[in-house]
């Protein structure tokens, strides 16, 4: 079964059509990466899959229309700029994020574990880096234990590291637990961490599939490359 | 409606606050001083600061929590938390009831200590019941965080957020009787302050101070100022839109 289900997405957004037509299919429990430039519409497509954007179109999310209240405690969203408060710990942070998806108090230990930041649990969020507040902001959306994660850009300004560890916390999510993960980057080099990739440019659906199948179908060696054949061999559609 | 949700809602509020120490003190402090102030102006004025300090016990609280609500609030939406707290499941008026029940204990701390500070230090008019003039105190702290939280939808920065206090508080100051009484204003201006829930505020205040014991009207006021707390916490909930264009 497909975890998410797209047909025919549209978004006006100030007046601009920022999705077109979008149909897209992402399978249940592995990790998809949504690539694409700044402004291709990454974000959009994951504020409708987590009910937070008006649309045109059809966004089934495991097998319910996005947006269904029932599916706010099966998703964990994590916004591109950290959505913490400064003024709490990073355990007051992510404590308050258990509590509304009822997990219990030792949870919120586990998930700032996770992140990496296990020994600054009692530091305030708001005398943390930038790098280290996504985290915990990252860590408030693994907390609720969710069935999918929507991860905008979790990986940013991170030391390298940093983010071979996110990834791997991410691929065993996918491998051990079945949580469906779906990831967006703006860094071309992130995209053969992933199952599958979901490229986005201005709006559009330039491409879906594994990133071997990517490289393999556009002769290109690297995905920078392969995301350039794609946009020129791309037949433009008419505005 | 989950209790647990906005219990644990309001405990983040206040942990919140915990750390802003220095609002704390000023939520805390400056209705204090406004009133040593005020009682030391009026000295040679007897039967002055006995008419107008009570009433102030009930518009100080109001003008705190509307202010630190409003901006609260709009920090809450600008940050992008609120719109992350808006995809868990917390429903919008656990969420509005937290922050209502936050301030409203934070109000109770405020009334308290400036009540004890002007019946005891300053020599204040004892009111019929300490304990009602509290309550009234609390109601108005409550009915201006909910407006706070109702009006902040209408501001997207703090900068608006902070004007909505010459727009929206200081009409209510000037017709909710504290300057002139109600029943001496123009018609107009009579009618208009009925829509303005201070002038129950105030007014239920005022009954209170000359009274021996608690005159029903104090009662109908206090209903009055409820009703118009709980409408704007409605109003509140339903500006929490969670679906944008």
């Amino acid at each position: 079964m497909a975890a998410i289900e797209i047909s025919g997405l549209d978004v006006v957004r100030g007046g601009r059509l920022v999705l077109r037509g979008i149909d897209l299919s992402v399978a249940d429990s592995i990790v998809t990466g949504l690539l694409g430039p700044s402004g291709s519409g990454k974000t959009t497509v994951m504020r409708c899959i987590v009910g937070l954007q008006r649309y045109e179109g059809s966004v089934q999310v495991l097998g319910r229309e996005a947006g269904e209240p029932l599916l706010r405690r099966e998703i964990g969203y994590m916004t591109q700029s950290p959505s913490v408060y400064p003024d709490l710990s990073a355990g007051a942070n992510v404590g308050y994020h258990a509590a509304l998806h009822g997990r219990p108090r030792g949870s919120a230990a586990e998930a700032i574990d996770m992140v990496g930041l296990a020994d600054r649990g009692g530091q305030l969020v708001g005398t943390m880096s930038g790098g280290e507040r996504s985290r915990v902001s990252l860590a408030c959306a693994l907390v609720a234990e969710p069935r999918m994660l929507v991860l905008d850009e979790p990986t940013v300004g991170l030391d390298p590291v940093l983010r071979r560890d996110l990834w791997q916390l991410f691929r065993s999510m996918s491998g051990e637990r079945g949580v469906t993960l779906l990831v967006s980057s703006h860094v071309m080099d992130e995209a053969h961490r992933c199952d599958e990739l979901v490229l986005l440019r201005e709006g559009r659906l330039l491409a879906h599939d594994a990133p071997d199948q990517l490289l393999a179908r556009t002769g290109a060696s690297e995905m920078e490359e392969a995301f350039l054949r794609l946009i020129e061999t791309t037949p433009e559609v008419s505005r | 409606m989950n209790v647990r949700l906005t219990l644990t809602t309001a405990g983040r509020v206040l942990s919140q606050l915990r750390h802003d120490r220095r609002t704390l003190a000023l939520v805390l402090v400056v209705p204090c001083v406004l009133l040593w102030l005020l009682s030391e102006v009026f000295r040679d004025a007897p039967g002055v600061f006995d008419r107008i300090g009570p009433a102030l016990l009930g518009v100080f609280p109001f003008i705190t929590m509307f202010l630190v609500t409003s901006v609260a609030m709009v920090r809450e939406r600008t940050s992008g938390t609120l719109e992350r707290l808006l995809t868990t499941p917390i429903g919008r008026t656990d969420l509005v009831l937290g922050y209502a029940l936050a301030f409203g204990l934070l109000a109770l701390l405020q009334a308290a200590l400036a009540c004890t500070v002007a019946l005891w230090l300053l020599g204040l008019a004892a009111p019929a019941s300490v304990t009602v003039l509290v309550v009234l105190a609390i109601a108005n702290a409550v009915l201006g965080a909910a407006l706070g939280l109702g009006l902040s939808s209408l501001a997207s920065t703090e900068f608006q957020a902070v004007q909505f206090l010459p727009a929206v508080v200081f009409p209510q100051l000037l017709l909710c009787g504290l300057f002139v009484p109600t029943d001496q204003m123009a018609g107009w201006l009579d009618a208009l302050s009925r829509v303005m829930p201070l002038r129950y505020a105030v007014d239920g205040i005022s009954q209170l101070t000359g009274a021996v014991s608690v005159p029903s009207a104090v009662w109908t006021d206090l209903a009055v100022v409820a009703g118009f707390a709980v409408v704007a916490l409605g109003l509140g909930a339903a500006t929490l839109r969670r679906r944008t264009a």
